[in-house]
């Protein structure tokens, strides 16, 4: 059973009129076939229109949809042989960022992505996708034999931000960060990074500094949570809707503004609703990016990633 | 010259005076009225209670730097590339910010020398939006990277801010990798580049250029840290520890070499310099 959200009410109430007719006629003679049919195409309208037109703060409510499909997820789906590798060689393990070795269509590939969780023990488990030092440094361990092994860095981005704690601060949450993203500006092999939900500030830059930036359809990528964004600006979490209307957090916005490169497509009505779907088409982009980049020299790979960001802001 | 300040407090009319911005600050730690000239000279330290205030870019670089340094201008870059408003417009706060300070942004640079040792600096203003890194700050800290390249000397960034500039959306966010390009060039190059943290700098900055340098010095007392306390407190809901995310406890953290009484700033940063960029004959 899906949980709809806010802005999929009408939808929903279809939707259970549909279960409602089809409940009612079982074992009727009255052939409500024709009828059902009828509705079922005006809910699939219904749930297209709305998705094609979704505000900024609808899309985040779908980047943070309990059922949308995180890491775990994605590997199951899209990648082969996953060996996860764990812990930074220097504190402890963080279950919010994952990582490992894995094959993406025969590709040898280093994998690395925050992972949120799925139910109230796992989410416990993972930290809510909000990574510690040590998971931002286990990040850094992995970029760095990815380069000395000659692999690839696939990233799946998917956090509302690094770990607020007192614990993570004592640890260098900071210094962590910024030793992340230089990792990823460092690697001389090719990094691919997708934006699977939310991309939520330096907790995902760390992860997303890369030559290739993809972006889900709905998946929304921002300095600050909306919310965040309204309670110093605004001075109430009430207005998240306009701060993430201002702040221009969609993947459609973030294409134009050249900060991503590629949207990936989702099925009707969001990732969540069909999960294998939306892996598949991830997937196959994916693994495009990467096929286009292994032509590529070290030097042309990291002159790239840098001429990429250098430009922002100067055009 | 405490004595001037007690007799002058004591003085029933003087009262109505002490409010004149241009001849009394107040120490915001210790309240003391402290005569605003002899603040200055005292490089904006409290004469009482050894608080460092926050400062603007020109007093910094004049207080680091040896007289006649050069003044890079600062870079042009689009401005309010969202059309960004909230309660009001991006465009509005800048010309009020703009208004009350001699620079078109938060970061300024000044390239010469340190007591005689070639070096870049690089300043962020706190008094300018709060400091915060948005296109104008992180293009104007690269600015100053690509100048310490040109010159093959040491960059010294002085950093404080609030973190990154909200109405520049994920562009700010953006400024992260970007400064962190030319922090890897200058360590490519062999260049020294060192950070004096200074109260406050916090949020995205911190999570950037401001951890990445060979030395990190901060300023007593300065607040250093990622995230917010009340971000934090709202998160883990318990009480903050003592002195949480000041600068002697990123100290005893290990995320910071030294903690700098501002009166020896300079010095401390000439000795450094003599290690990493060999000694000049004086």
């Amino acid at each position: 059973m899906i949980s709809y959200l806010e802005f999929e009410k009408p939808v929903a109430q279809l939707e259970a009129r549909i279960a409602e007719l089809r409940s009612a006629a079982e074992g009727d003679d009255v052939d409500i076939t024709k009828e059902l049919e009828r509705l079922e195409v005006k809910s699939a309208d219904l749930l297209a229109s709305t998705y094609s037109s979704l505000t900024p703060w609808q899309k985040t409510q779908v980047a943070r949809h309990p059922s949308r499909p995180h890491f775990r997820d994605f590997v199951e789906h899209i990648f082969d042989d996953f060996i996860p590798l764990g812990g930074d060689r220097n504190y402890g393990d963080d279950e919010a960022i994952l990582g490992g070795f894995a094959r993406l269509d025969g590709r040898r590939v280093v994998l690395i992505g925050h992972e949120k969780g799925n139910d109230t023990e796992s989410r416990i488990r993972h930290n809510f996708g909000m990574g510690k030092p040590e998971g931002y440094r286990k990040a850094i361990r992995l970029m760095e034999l990815a380069g000395r092994f000659g692999l690839p860095v696939v990233t799946l981005v998917d956090t509302s931000g690094a770990f607020p704690g007192i614990e993570a601060e004592e640890r260098g949450q900071a210094e962590a960060i910024a030793r992340s993203t230089e990792a990823c500006l460092a690697l001389p092999t090719p990094m691919v990074a997708t934006i699977v939900g939310e991309g939520g500030s330096g907790g995902a830059v760390a992860l997303a500094s890369a030559e290739r930036v993809l972006m889900f359809e709905h998946a929304v990528y921002s300095v600050i949570s909306p919310e965040g964004c309204a309670s110093i600006l605004w001075r109430t979490a009430e207005k998240a809707p306009d701060a993430a209307e201002a702040m221009r957090v969609t993947a459609q916005h973030l294409k134009k503004l050249k900060v991503i490169d590629r949207i990936v497509k989702e099925p009707v009505g969001g990732a969540h609703r069909d999960p294998e779907a939306a892996s598949k088409t991830l997937g196959k982009a994916i693994g495009q990016e990467l096929d286009a980049l292994a032509k590529m020299s070290s030097d042309e790979i990291r002159r790239m990633r840098e001429e990429r960001f250098l430009q922002i802001g100067t055009n | 010259m405490n004595w001037l300040t007690r007799v002058r407090n004591s003085l029933p009319f003087q009262s109505k005076r002490e409010t004149n911005d241009n001849l009394w600050v107040k120490c915001p730690n210790c309240q003391e009225m402290l005569f605003a000239k002899e603040y200055e000279e005292n490089q904006q330290v409290c004469m009482r209670c050894d608080h460092h205030g926050r400062i603007g870019a020109d007093e910094r670089l004049n207080q680091l730097l040896d007289m006649g340094y050069d003044l890079l201008e600062q870079p042009e870059v689009k401005e309010d590339p969202l059309k960004f408003k909230d309660s009001k417009k991006y465009t509005d706060r800048l010309k009020q910010a703009r208004a009350k300070n001699p620079h078109r942004d938060a970061f300024s640079v000044g390239s010469g020398q340190i007591e005689g040792r070639d070096a870049v600096v690089g300043v962020q203003d706190f008094g300018f939006m709060g400091g915060s890194m948005g296109m104008a700050v992180g293009t104007a800290f690269c600015a100053g990277a690509e100048r310490a390249l040109t010159r093959n000397c040491a960059y010294v960034v002085v950093t404080a801010a609030g973190g990154a500039r909200m109405q520049e959306g994920i562009l700010s966010l953006m400024q992260m990798p970007k400064a962190t390009v030319m922090t890897r060039r200058l360590h490519e190059a062999g260049l020294p580049y060192i950070v004096v943290l200074t109260d406050p700098t916090t949020g995205g900055v911190t999570a950037s250029y401001a951890m990445l340098g060979d030395i990190h010095i901060a300023e007593p007392g300065a607040l250093i840290g990622f995230a917010g306390q009340r971000v934090i407190q709202d998160t883990i809901r318990e009480q903050l520890p003592e002195g949480f995310q000041r600068a002697e406890y990123l100290r005893k953290h290990g995320m910071v070499d030294m903690v700098v009484h501002r009166h020896e700033l300079r010095d401390t940063l000439a000795n450094l310099l003599d290690f990493l960029q060999g000694e000049k004959a004086a």
